[in-house]
């Protein structure tokens, strides 16, 4: 696991979501913390390659982005890490866990739009050779993972 | 092509190259302007308008939470009444503990019309959240059922407007 110190938590704490949206963000966001531009920008890279950010930018809404769906298949224990190779090699899949249920694979595939999206979902149902099950959303009540980091529980773990 | 049209195809680029974030340079927006040929200020003002409309629904550090070790991660599934799932999606999407909630359809062999995420840095520790939940909204005769991330082989942005599948972000983690 990725040591970060008091500089990355601040960082993360203060910005999550509300990046200055001005020429120099990184300026701003370094004066705010008392640090320069330079220090700002070396730590994203370092969070970066670490694999702690995923990306600095901004999160779209899925259902106005285009066509997206959760989906799941069942297969057998001893094939899932090669089942889960080919879903992750297929165009517009963003999320691929592997999950304790009979259905042990759980994915996100996105598209331009509906029909692209159902051709998408076809052609790796074809290649995969096992159903897809196939789970719009029908309406969100909350989507937002901006949430407070709990350093205090991280430390305990 | 008209200025209209060469205009679309240009924040059509601008959103492609977002999704995978800014550069960390100190003139982000500048660079991704001459990357898709518009000017700082009409990349800034088409961001602004974005967030505005919601299209964007934040701007900033994406973490992975797995890298930082809230790796205990559970979909629950609930098969609620249809007519008490929009009342019950709203009460446990003001749960802290809850990250996510939606409604998805039931299909043949799959019962549940209700998902809500809890992210936490120990199984035990998601355990007792969704204990508590449960306790707290009464819903000891709602069937359900709790999966358990265990292994994420993928974990990255939407990508809607791009063809190539994007290998960098795939994740490996030991199961």
């Amino acid at each position: 696991m990725v040591a970060l110190d008091a500089l990355d938590r601040r960082l993360i704490d203060a910005y999550q979501r509300d990046l200055p949206l001005c020429e120099r963000p990184f300026a701003v966001m370094a004066e705010r913390l008392g640090e320069s531009e330079a220090v700002v920008l070396s730590r994203l890279e370092r969070l970066a390659a670490a694999g702690v950010l995923s990306r600095v930018g901004p999160v779209f809404d899925h259902a106005r982005a285009g066509a997206s769906l959760l989906a799941a298949v069942a297969v057998p224990e001893a094939e899932r890490d090669a089942v889960a190779a080919r879903i992750s090699e297929s165009v517009g899949v963003n999320h691929n866990y592997a999950r304790e249920h009979r259905y042990n694979l759980w994915f996100v595939m996105t598209a331009a739009d509906e029909q692209q999206l159902d051709a998408r979902l076809d052609a790796l149902e074809a290649e995969l050779g096992h159903p897809v099950l196939r789970l719009p959303m029908i309406e969100a009540f909350h989507i937002d993972l901006g949430f407070p980091i709990p350093w205090y529980e991280l430390e305990r773990a | 092509m008209s200025q209209t049209g060469s205009r679309q195809a240009a924040e059509c680029r601008l959103r492609a190259r977002l999704e995978q974030g800014l550069p960390l340079t100190s003139r982000p927006w500048q660079a991704l302007a001459e990357q898709c040929g518009l000017s700082e200020s009409e990349v800034l003002a088409c961001v602004e308008r974005w967030r505005a409309e919601g299209l964007i629904k934040r701007l900033g550090l994406v973490v992975r939470h797995r890298a930082l070790g809230i790796d205990a991660n559970a979909m629950v599934v609930w098969d609620v009444p249809d007519d008490a799932v929009k009342e019950l999606g709203r009460r446990l999407a003001a749960e802290p503990a809850v990250t996510l909630c939606y409604r998805r359809p039931r299909r043949p062999g799959w019962p549940y019309n209700l998902f809500c995420m809890i992210h936490g840095t120990r199984r035990e520790q998601v355990e007792a959240q969704l204990a508590e939940i449960v306790a707290r909204q009464g819903l000891e005769a709602i069937p359900h059922s709790v999966l358990f991330s265990h292994r994420a082989y993928k974990q990255c942005g939407g990508r809607f407007t791009q063809e190539e599948s994007s290998h960098e972000c795939r994740v490996h983690h030991p199961a």
